[in-house]
């Protein structure tokens, strides 16, 4: 049977001309073909399979991977719902029940008119101000039960995204303290004029003596990995922003490319300068789509000042541009290696390392991966002199840091301090009361409680990432810790067996104690799983999901026990609610027809 | 060793396939008996579990009976072992867990012709089926499991002739099996 192409091929043609019909761009067209279908239509697969050369199943493959890529239809307006905590703690499970009544919708199915889906999603980065959804792809922020029922009306009445209220989707940067990164004045160019004479490697000396480390995490030394993408052998080199910003409780990436794009992209270059690149990546989270056209007019104004393309600055073989990618929904893209893998266009599966991506990232070329944050930090080292920017912060954690508050505080938002900052500092700014514990750089994180908070965000210390989530004493720690389970049982990859049943295990034995069927037993297998999942896992993922659970139990074990049986063991169902069905089916109701519970 | 260890087998939701395996371990049987006397099992054809050291279980739980057994033998066996994947997992039965029981058994007994003439059995003889097929740890406590489908008569050999002389049995290299 030959299927018909026609009324994909319109559509699907300029998006793959567009692509050079290159297979390493496979997610962008799916996303771009979903943007003009509304889902990946089977025999749009078809067609792209044979366009491409690439067989359906490897298509399938990929666009099964990322959540944000249907290949069914899911209603004209896709409403998901962001379920970090926060998101939570600010009532978004009650909205998206009101939005479903109010719709006449079940959770995670599409309304049999086709008209609407209301599902939820990892958390948007919103969280300092939710509750947040996606419709379509596109953020709204601060829902409340006037707004959710505004947008059921506009949904009802099928009014497009583009005559909403443009307010619905306004993102605020919150800014609450400025430090040598938010105050910072540079002109574009500034950085790259001064680093122009001196040449690459003075540059990566003069990064590896201000002493700057990875914000995206690990804290790996950035001249270090500069020097060792510099020295490596390859055709080409190329340098990669890492904007996948996934973690739960981060959004300061977000605020970094919405007012100070400007200094990301001055970085990149400059990186690309050190490590002789021509060409880089922006990878941009999906949630995150509504900055690709603001971002792609800087990248063209900056094309226009010279200062991307041929002959930056007019110095000859300085040729350097910079394409953004975007993500479609998968947390785990944020690791370097499956990102790299992402951006050729295949399943975000992290890769095994070594060999590292400085030697062999993208196409198996050298390759340097940082945070967003990295590259504003670097050119403004660069700017100050490595001197200068050393004396900021702690010996081992050199310049500020760039803190994204949110939870139960007056003023949730965006916090720069010099490393070394302790939670306590914060937490007053931030106008935190009665806070019982903070979740710092999110679920793989570390959760200190109150006696603890005089601990210093640094990486002699309390290494972040960011995410700086605050649960004052009204809250349930335990609730907290599931929320995060979920979140890493949702998002693990699946590749390797330890993460893929380990966290589904984590998740159900949560699930178990919240349903008041846990045990001692329980504890004792959670403590178990947390050995497996931190030495046999491939990735971070798995290595850091028990984390909650472990951090939560040791400081706040009540939590768990209050809801224990407190027997050996329990079982993890209701026995005789299990026979129901099978009483009504059968009309019985005698004394074996039930299950009684064990005498003990 | 002063007296002989007593070792209690059943089947529940199971093919007797692991119970098949367990005499695959063929002549070992008789090393075995030196060193082990049954109890309740399809071996001995006692109805009753008395008081024993080791129970090996093969099945799921996928109704009412299954459970009492399931409880007879945690109350009675010091040392409970699940094997094979319908103990661990729930199996091959587990399968209908995505299913309505109730349409099952309208599709059974009500749509299809020939059985039960038209009407779903209700003897109180009969055990009731439970909504889902369940492995036995979220029925008991179960202090090991044995994986494969079924597991080879080696792996089983090597599992209770590790636990028979008191060391924390391992099945190494080739042992494990998850089919
Ligand atoms: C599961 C997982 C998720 C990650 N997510 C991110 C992320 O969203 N953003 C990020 O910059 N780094 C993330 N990382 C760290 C990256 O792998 C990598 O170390 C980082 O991008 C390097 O940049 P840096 O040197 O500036 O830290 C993640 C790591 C793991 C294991
Ligand atoms: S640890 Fe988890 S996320 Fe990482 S590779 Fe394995 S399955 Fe994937
Ligand atoms: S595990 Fe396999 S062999 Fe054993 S009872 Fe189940 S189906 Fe039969």
């Amino acid at each position: 049977m030959v299927s018909v192409p026609g009324p994909h091929a319109t559509y699907l043609n300029p998006i793959l001309e567009r692509h050079g019909h290159a297979a390493a761009s496979l997610l962008q067209i799916l996303r771009e073909a979903q943007e003009h279908f509304g889902y990946v239509h089977p025999d749009a697969l078809d067609y792209l399979s044979a366009q491409l050369r690439l067989p359906r199943a490897r298509i399938e493959g990929v666009a099964g991977f990322y959540s944000f890529i249907c290949l069914q239809p899911h209603g004209e307006y896709r409403v998901l719902f962001s379920d970090n905590i926060t998101d939570r703690m600010l009532g978004s499970q009650t909205l998206m029940e009101q939005m479903c009544q109010q719709l006449w919708v079940e959770p995670g199915k599409a309304s049999e008119d086709g008209l609407v889906s209301i599902g939820a999603t990892s958390c948007t980065g919103m969280c300092d101000q939710g509750p947040a959804m996606l419709v379509n792809g596109r953020a709204v922020t601060h829902l409340s039960h006037q707004r959710v029922q505004e947008i059921a009306h506009l949904i009802r009445n099928r009014t497009p995204l583009d005559d909403w209220p443009g307010d619905f989707f306004r993102v605020e940067d919150n800014i609450r303290r400025k430090g040598l990164l938010l105050d910072s004045t540079l002109a574009p160019g500034d950085v790259l004029r001064a680093a122009l004479a001196p040449g690459a490697a003075d540059i990566v000396a003069a990064i590896t003596a201000s002493g700057l480390r990875g914000r995206g995490g690990a804290g790996f030394p950035t001249g270090l990995k500069w020097e060792a993408c510099r020295l490596a052998q390859g055709a080409e080199h190329y340098v990669v922003c890492n904007a996948d910003e996934g973690e739960p409780g981060t959004f300061k990436d977000r605020v970094l490319l919405t007012s100070h794009a400007d200094l990301v992209f001055e970085g990149m270059t400059l990186c690309a300068l050190a490590i002789g690149a021509r060409k880089g990546f922006l990878y941009l989270r999906g949630e995150y789509r509504y900055l690709l056209e603001p971002l792609q007019a800087v990248l063209q104004r900056r094309r226009e000042n010279n200062l991307l393309g041929a002959c930056i600055l007019g110095q000859p073989g300085f040729d350097f541009d910079i394409a953004i990618h975007l993500g479609a929904g998968a947390y785990i893209c944020g690791e370097e290696s499956a990102l790299i893998e992402s951006l050729e266009g295949k399943r975000g599966v992290p890769r095994s390392r070594p060999p590292f991506p400085v030697t062999h990232g993208y196409l198996q070329q050298p390759t340097a991966v940082d945070n967003v944050e990295i590259f504003c930090q670097a050119a403004l080292a660069i700017h100050m002199g490595a001197d200068n920017y050393r004396a900021i912060g702690t010996p081992k954690s050199s310049g500020s840091k760039l803190i994204s508050v949110s939870g139960d505080c007056p003023r949730p938002g965006i916090y720069e301090y010099p490393f070394g900052v302790s939670v306590r500092e914060v937490l007053k700014d931030c106008g935190a009361a009665n806070t019982r514990a903070v979740q710092i750089s999110g679920p793989s994180g570390v959760c200190v409680a109150e006696s603890e908070f005089g601990r210093k965000l640094c990486f002699e210390d309390l290494p972040t990432a960011g995410a700086f989530m605050v649960f004052d004493d009204s809250r349930d720690l335990f609730e907290v810790a599931r929320n995060f389970v979920h979140f890493f049982a949702h998002e693990s990859c699946g590749f390797c067996t330890p993460c893929r049943v380990g966290t589904s295990m984590l998740k159900q034995t949560m699930d178990k104690i919240a349903a008041g069927h846990g045990t001692r037993y329980d504890l004792a297998e959670i403590e178990h799983l947390d050995q497996v999942l931190q030495t046999s896992s491939h990735c971070g993922l798995g290595r850091t999901a028990c984390n909650p659970v472990l951090h939560t139990l040791r400081h706040f074990r009540p939590a768990y026990e209050n809801r224990l049986k407190s027997l050996d063991f329990e079982p993890a169902f209701d026995l005789d609610g299990a026979l129901a069905r099978a009483r009504q089916m059968t009309g019985r109701d005698d004394a074996g027809a039930h299950l009684k519970p064990e005498e003990t | 060793m002063s007296r002989k260890l007593r070792i209690a087998t059943t089947s529940l939701a199971g093919c007797f396939g692991c119970h098949m395996s367990l005499l695959d371990i063929d002549e070992r049987l008789l090393a075995l008996l030196e060193l082990v006397e049954f109890d309740r099992s399809p071996i001995t054809d006692i109805k009753h579990c008395g008081p024993c050291d080791i129970g090996l279980i093969e099945g799921g739980i996928c109704n009412a009976e299954n459970v009492h057994v399931l409880r007879e033998f945690r109350t009675h066996c010091k040392i409970l072992i699940a094997i094979g994947s319908c103990a661990i997992t729930g199996g091959l039965p587990a399968q209908r867990n995505h299913l309505d029981l109730a349409s099952c058994l309208t599709e059974v007994y009500l749509t299809e012709p020939g059985l039960a003439h038209g009407h779903i059995p209700n003897d109180p003889e009969l055990p009731l089926p439970l909504d889902k097929v369940h492995p036995l740890h979220e029925v008991v406590k179960i202090d090991y499991f044995i994986p494969g489908c079924p597991p080879s008569g080696d792996a089983i050999w090597k599992f209770l002739t590790d636990l028979i002389a008191g060391k924390t049995p391992e099945l190494g290299h080739g042992l494990i099996k998850y089919d």
